[in-house]
């Protein structure tokens, strides 16, 4: 799939897709973070129909929303490109002993060498989670590393309280 | 009543009035410009409400407008989009200057202008406003659009060219001898480059110096610098204005979109004292009797406009409906059109004030009003076209 990458000099960016059907689909992206969304008339190919303008909050969501299945898609194509490099989706279990507790308290890339990315809760994603995030009870948590890092983050998460 | 209180209801009237205007033109899709124009023709002197004690704050509000407007405009310019639009759109930039500025000159030359004052409309009539221009491509939905990308390198090539064709202006308006102006001319040149130069190597500096987290800090020290750099340049005999524009030409890109942000407000409050400053200082009995010169000048523009337009976007393989939105949406003049004849009118080249007024007036409705209606137009005059399945974007390489 090839994305054209057009610049609107005092506005923004613009890029075209083409999807598998056939149809374009033209995102402009604006300086103020407002998007206009829309494919190309049928009867003038050069003018955007049925356009939405989406405020910056309702791109947010909905990059939520399509971001969120494609997180760890992205990372297993990371991994293949990659050798050596996996990504794992852990979930974090009712009884663990970080339950309630932050990102940071588990210590994961100095203890096991994987580097967590994302923490998936239900439909919110925190990507780039910092120390101070929290971990509850169902978290999924996006890790990449190494097989046996994985492998040592996921029995680190699963621990039980003291 | 004492002075004082005279001079807030005068102020608070004119800004009441301005925002019903606004108001106004804003519900029926168009530009306020035009009407603060007449607006600033029915205040003052010969106008239907005269003003008195804030015809001082008005004069220098107005030079204050202009500062601000070519610091926004300075701050708008990016070196990446500016190689991007040299690069695929630099003979639309040269057809649109060669288009539409020797009318301005021809017709002020016609008029009885001097040469200098000639100059001057052809600036005039070359410049579109960008700000009206993009507000209507976004107001219509036409961002997406793929004559799009063409019309705002049009308008991002203008602007630059101003900073070149500003201090030219300038330095030939303050007179003197062909050998001065030339010295002049070379004086602003290497000011342009010295100052692209300096933004390229050391704007981190200057970006620090103006940084901070606090907005009002920000503000200050970035109109600060302004005031100061335009100070100085007015000093040595160029222009303000230039001074201005190059100040924001300067500033870096994260620290020129916080500052476009932050002082919207103001520029948006200065500029409109500038309309009504330029209407003030421009006799309303006059502008009648210069409207025919000014409308023959305003359809010859405008053809000239849609040509630029047609040509800009015929390079990116648009068809017939797409160049006309393009050609259309050039048509309006207005915010640097009026800061160009200012410049003129300060120099003593009065009679250019109310053709430029008139002319502004015209084209600042005339353009967006045209843009919005070429379509449908345009569909009843052209035999339909067959649709397309696939459409396949297109870049001039």
């Amino acid at each position: 799939m090839e994305i054209i990458e057009t610049m609107l000099p005092g506005v923004g960016m613009r890029y075209d897709l083409q999807t598998a059907a056939g149809r374009p689909i033209c995102v402009v992206i604006r300086r103020d973070g407002k998007v206009d969304l829309g494919s190309y008339d049928l009867r003038d190919p050069d003018q955007l129909a049925e356009t939405y303008r989406l405020e910056a909050d309702e791109v947010a969501a909905l990059a939520d929303i399509l971001g969120a299945p494609r997180m760890s898609e992205r990372f297993a194509d990371l991994s293949r490109e990659v050798p050596g490099l996996e990504s794992g989706r852990l979930t974090i279990a009712r009884g663990s002993r970080y339950v309630g507790r932050t990102l940071g308290d588990t210590h994961a890339r100095t203890r096991t060498g994987a580097s967590v990315v994302a923490i998936v809760r239900g439909e919110e994603v925190v990507t780039s989670p910092t120390p101070d995030d929290g971990l509850h009870a169902g978290d999924v948590v996006v890790a990449i590393g190494s097989a046996e890092s994985l492998r040592a983050l996921d029995a680190l998460l699963g621990r039980l309280p003291d | 009543m004492d002075h004082l209180a005279i001079l807030f209801v005068e102020l608070g009237a004119v800004f009441t009035a301005l925002s019903a205007l606004g108001a106004l033109a804003r519900r029926a899709g168009l530009s306020p410009i035009p009407l603060f124009l007449v607006a600033g023709l029915a205040f003052g002197d010969g106008g239907l409400v005269p003003l008195g004690e804030s015809q001082g704050f008005v004069e220098v509000g107005a030079e204050i407008g202009v500062i601000l407007l070519l610091l926004t405009l300075g701050l708008e310019f990016s070196a990446t989009e500016l190689i991007a639009s040299l690069r695929l759109h630099r003979s639309s930039g040269l057809v649109d200057l060669v288009l539409n500025a020797p009318p301005g000159f021809v017709a002020g030359l016609l008029l009885g202008l001097p040469w200098q004052g000639a100059l001057a409309l052809a600036g005039v009539t070359w410049i579109s406003s960008s700000g009206i221009v993009a507000r209507v491509l976004s107001d219509l939905g036409r961002l997406g659009n793929r004559e799009t990308p063409g019309v705002l390198s049009v308008l991002v090539l203008e602007d630059i060219a101003m900073a070149l064709y500003l201090p030219v202006l300038v330095v030939v308006l303050s007179g003197g001898g062909p050998l001065r102006a030339l010295a002049g001319v070379a004086m602003a040149l290497s000011a342009v480059l010295l100052v692209l130069l300096a933004a390229h190597r050391a704007g981190h500096r200057v970006g620090r110096m103006l940084t901070h987290e606090d907005d009002e800090q920000v503000m200050l020290r970035v109109l600060g610098l302004t005031l100061l750099v335009a100070g100085l340049a007015q000093g040595v005999g160029a222009s303000a204005a230039v001074g201005a524009f190059l100040v924001g030409i300067a500033i870096p890109q994260d620290l020129a979109e916080r500052a476009r942000g932050i002082l919207a407000p103001l520029r948006d409050l200065f500029a409109s004292v500038f309309f009504i400053g330029f209407g003030l200082s421009t006799d309303p009995g006059e502008v009648l009797p210069a409207l025919p010169a000014a409308l023959a000048l305003a359809f010859v523009t405008a053809v000239t406009k849609v040509a630029t337009g047609w040509y800009a976007a015929g390079r990116a393989g648009v068809r017939a409906r797409g160049r006309l939105r393009a050609g259309t949406a050039l048509i309006a003049r207005g915010e640097f059109s009026i800061v160009i004849a200012g410049l003129a009118v300060s120099a003593g080249i009065a009679a250019i004030g109310p053709v430029a007024a008139a002319y502004v007036m015209v084209l600042a409705v005339l353009g967006p009003v045209l843009t919005r209606f070429v379509e449908p137009l345009y569909d009843r005059l052209a035999p339909a076209v067959p649709a397309v399945a696939s459409p396949v974007t297109q870049e001039p390489r």
